[in-house]
């Protein structure tokens, strides 16, 4: 009952090999790297739920990723680490609520009123953070200690040491991952894509989309946290430009590059987006001109060209039509 | 026994010093066909956003299977056992043919929020809802081509699957603009034979343009000129009037 | 709060209304003809910002600053359009966003690349530099109100444009039914070049005429595009009737917001537009 064409499938096979093996061939910057990526992979599925399948564009998603990093901050005394197992939970369900309490105003609008509405939104949060010294203000806010996670008295495993943190964020990216696409064909996945495709009719066959809408809004915010937490966890530093339509906006991308509506799309995209970043940023010097230092312009070029040239990323470059709408149906039982 | 299963009272809609449709009333039988039919502008698509919850009435009332529905929303209004097909056609034109009836289906189990299996379960186990696809695919004659996708099939099928998305949300009521518009001879043929076979099970409300298939299907027709009923009485009735046949029959035939 | 602190903050509630409205009208023109969303609005304005900050040190004159930048901005503009925004006009509002964030990079470098990343200061002509007395300590700079003035006649001609002339009556023709107006031989390509212009046109005026007032630095274009967004989404899109009316609400609610209740004043221009949003959803002025 797959989406994916079989080629695409074997690809990503591979790929989900080299990242189970990758930390034993390349160095703990390396590693920690492509943790980096991962953790923005997490943020790129959340939002491809939101924007994939139900078809809406949110310019403020980034918001729910930096208050999660921001309850770490404020849950992490500043003389010890604070326990793993009750600040994620705390930092996820906060982030969720956060996007219920916004979702609420922001989901009767629709099309381009809720790009807007979402985009402004999102920046309330931020010049909340901005402004206020209490909350960290424009310099943020430090983790000075990474959680532990004891289980009575003894630790289970060590977040400090790059190896462990990034076979968990591997865990959590791929557990994230399999929710997802069980989502995706489960009651609640196949009427947001209904949604999606024609709202209308929806609600003349008797489902409540406003609900369903929300619901989307809220349990995407929630993963974002997931993600956010994860960016605290690993950087030990937050600021609000992880919260601003900046951030939101190169999610977007992130999505966009892979492919929408299918998840893994969604990772490749994020570690395309990374790694074209990170290229980009090294550039090297061309006579008196130093390109990296230039890399917005280079950036923003490549952005505008995808738009102009590639939108439906990179697996829909691969195959035609990628984007096949899912079979309900257990073929093997029809009436 | 028949019963009336959807009783519209004195519906009204303005915009603005316009009345779009003024003081109709309607009443729907199970096992009857009641056609709604006048000429462009007369109000009958506005009636019908009215009677499915898509319009507010400036005043009247609508009740159905005894419920007072008036003012509710589209999708409060289908739960109550209302099933529309619309004269544009509005399908999910990605999805497959058992796929856009499939949603119609899941639409009527219990959404249940709290339970964890309507996020986590596939679809496609429900049983249930498996049953009321291909019911309704094989009441609408589209069984064969269940895994065609919308957008591919022929305008007439696409017309039979505007009322198999309908028919799958088991409605008592069903109401329908235009079933036949762009149709071809053969095709309008096979819809009026579908539409006769849904007769039996529902009440139906019917908006035509097609004069044969209005005269072959009704039971009872309501003649609208400028948003206000003018006619309303048997085929027979209906034909003889001379208000009628001055204001639209006269003109069309 | 006395009289005459009411009164500037009132003058400086209007003033910066009026400058909101500049960039709303031209974002929310371009919305509801073209149906083209443009995140990097906000970059017209930095570029008018920057454009009187160079063109002023060079003529040593503001009027012809102003009339220099418009005319450099209002040229870029049909350039964009031409190359770019033209082939926007039927994509969806996703890859909208996208286009225009990516320029919003692009113009960013481009800024640094040619003005450097400093803060510059751009000086008040002598003819406006002087002030009014309102009491014996307190006066109102004439520049302020030379700027309010200059957004007065602008809008004014705005609205005379778009309701009294046949142009507008093309504009307006164009924006209901695009595939009528060019079955009636309206020109439609060329009115929207010329609306996107316009568009380009206020945003570039209101950043040259601000810049005396505000400074010029990076970034400014993003600031000004939140607040921007906020006005087209209370007094609704497509609407520069509802902008104007949105703009001056939030230059009151703001001002008067900082005065007042200082801690949460970034705060009050967005609750009042959640507030705005759960009574009408599409904005006070739907169109």
């Amino acid at each position: 009952m797959d989406v994916l064409p079989r080629g695409v499938r074997v690809a990503l096979g591979l790929g989900l090999a080299a990242l189970l093996v990758f930390p034993f061939v390349g160095s703990d910057f390396y590693a920690q790297m492509v943790t980096r990526m991962m953790i923005l992979a997490i943020l790129a599925m959340s939002l491809d739920l939101l924007q994939g399948v139900a078809g809406l564009v949110s310019l403020g998603h980034a918001a729910f990723f930096g208050l999660a990093g921001y309850a770490l901050a404020f849950l992490t005394p500043q003389g010890e680490p604070v326990g793993l197992w009750w600040t994620l939970p705390l930092a996820v369900l906060g982030s969720g609520l956060a996007a219920l309490v916004i979702g609420f105003f922001v989901v009767r609008t629709h099309g381009i009123y809720f790009i807007m509405v979402t985009m402004a939104f999102a920046q309330m949060v931020y010049f909340l953070f901005f402004d206020n010294k209490a909350l960290g203000g424009s310099d943020g806010l430090y983790i000075n200690f990474r959680p532990g996670a004891e289980i009575a008295g003894r630790t289970v495993f060590d977040l400090d040491s790059p190896l462990t943190l990034y076979y968990f964020t591997l865990a959590l990216m791929l557990l994230v991952y399999f929710f997802l696409r069980r989502l995706l064909w489960s009651p609640f996945g196949r009427a947001l894509a209904g949604i999606r495709v024609n709202e209308h009719r929806m609600r003349a066959m008797g489902f409540g989309t406003f609900g369903y809408k929300l619901s989307a809004f809220t349990l995407a915010g929630a993963l974002a946290g997931l993600a956010g937490y994860l960016w605290g966890v690993q950087s030990g530093y937050i600021n609000p430009e992880l919260m601003g339509f900046h951030m939101s906006a190169n999610a977007i991308m992130m999505v966009i590059l892979g492919g929408m509506g299918n998840f893994a799309g969604a990772i490749v995209g994020a570690f395309t987006f990374e790694t074209v970043l990170h290229l980009l940023k090294d550039l090297p010097q061309l006579g008196s001109v130093n390109l990296g230092k230039h890399w917005q312009l280079w950036m923003g070029s490549f952005i505008v060209l995808v738009v102009l040239f590639a939108s439906r990323g990179v697996l829909g470059l691969l195959q035609p039509s990628v984007r096949v709408e899912p079979a309900s149906e257990d073929r093997s039982q029809h009436g | 026994m028949a019963e009336i299963v959807l009783s519209a009272r004195h519906l009204t809609r303005r915009f603005g010093g316009l009345a779009a449709v003024d003081d109709v009333s309607v009443d729907l039988w199970r096992g009857r066909i009641h056609a709604v039919i006048g000429p462009n502008g007369a109000g009958k698509s506005t009636l019908a956003n009215l009677l499915s919850g898509d319009l507010l009435p400036s005043s009247g009332s609508v009740l159905i299977g005894g419920q007072d529905t008036t003012g509710w929303s589209p999708e409060r209004v289908s739960r109550a056992g209302l099933g529309r097909s619309y004269q544009k056609t509005n399908i999910f034109l990605p999805f497959s043919v058992w796929d856009n009836a499939f949603l119609g289906a899941q639409s009527r189990e219990a959404q249940q929020p709290w339970n964890p299996l309507r996020w986590l379960q596939p679809a496609a186990r429900s049983q249930r809802a498996r049953e009321r696809c291909a019911g309704a695919l094989a009441l609408a004659g589209l069984s064969h081509r269940h895994g065609a996708i919308a957008g591919t099939i022929s305008h007439g099928e696409q017309r039979q699957l505007e009322i198999a998305m309908a028919l799958a949300t088991e409605p008592q009521v069903l109401l329908l603009d235009e079933p036949l518009a762009g149709m071809g001879a053969a095709e309008a043929h096979k819809m009026v034979e579908l539409l006769l076979r849904l007769k039996q099970e529902h009440a139906m409300l019917l908006v035509e343009h097609d004069m044969d298939a209005v005269f072959t299907l009704a039971d009872h027709l309501t003649v609208m000129v400028n948003g206000q009923v003018i006619a309303s009485g048997s085929p027979a009735d209906i034909r003889a009037d001379p208000m009628v046949q001055a204001a639209y029959l006269g003109e069309e035939h | 709060m006395d009289l005459p602190t009411f009164l500037i903050q009132l003058l400086n509630s209007v003033q910066y209304g009026l400058l909101l409205f500049m960039l709303a009208a031209g974002l929310t023109l371009i919305f509801g003809i073209m149906g083209v969303v443009n995140l990097a609005h906000g970059s017209f304005y930095m570029l008018g910002a920057y454009l009187a900050y160079a063109l002023s040190a060079l003529f040593g004159s503001l009027t012809l600053a102003i009339i220099g930048g418009v005319g450099i901005a209002v040229a870029f503009g049909l350039g964009l359009e031409w190359l770019l925004f033209r082939h926007f006009y039927r994509r969806d509002h996703l890859d909208q966003v996208l286009l225009t964030f990516g320029l919003i990079y692009v113009f960013e470098e481009l800024r640094s690349i040619l003005w450097g990343d400093d803060v510059h200061g751009v000086p008040v002509p002598d003819l406006l530099a002087a002030s009014i007395p309102l009491t014996d300590n307190l006066s109102y700079p004439v520049y302020r109100l030379f700027m309010a003035g200059l957004c007065i006649a602008l809008a004014l001609g705005l609205y005379l444009l778009i309701s009294k002339t046949r142009l507008g009556m093309k504009i307006r023709a164009g924006a209901f039914n695009r595939d009528m107006a060019e079955a009636l031989g309206i020109n439609i390509k060329r009115i929207h070049a010329l609306v996107f212009a316009l568009g380009v046109g206020l945003a570039a005026v209101a950043g040259i005429i601000a810049a005396p007032v505000s400074s010029v630095y990076p970034n400014m274009g993003s600031q000004v595009l939140i607040m921007c967004f906020v006005v087209v989404v209370i007094g609704g899109i497509g609407s520069v009737r509802g902008a104007l009316i949105s703009a001056l609400l939030v230059g009151l609610v703001d001002t008067f917001g900082k005065v007042l209740l200082p801690q949460a004043a970034g705060m009050l221009v967005y609750i009042l537009m959640a507030a705005v949003l759960l009574w009408k959803p599409e904005g006070l002025f739907k169109q």
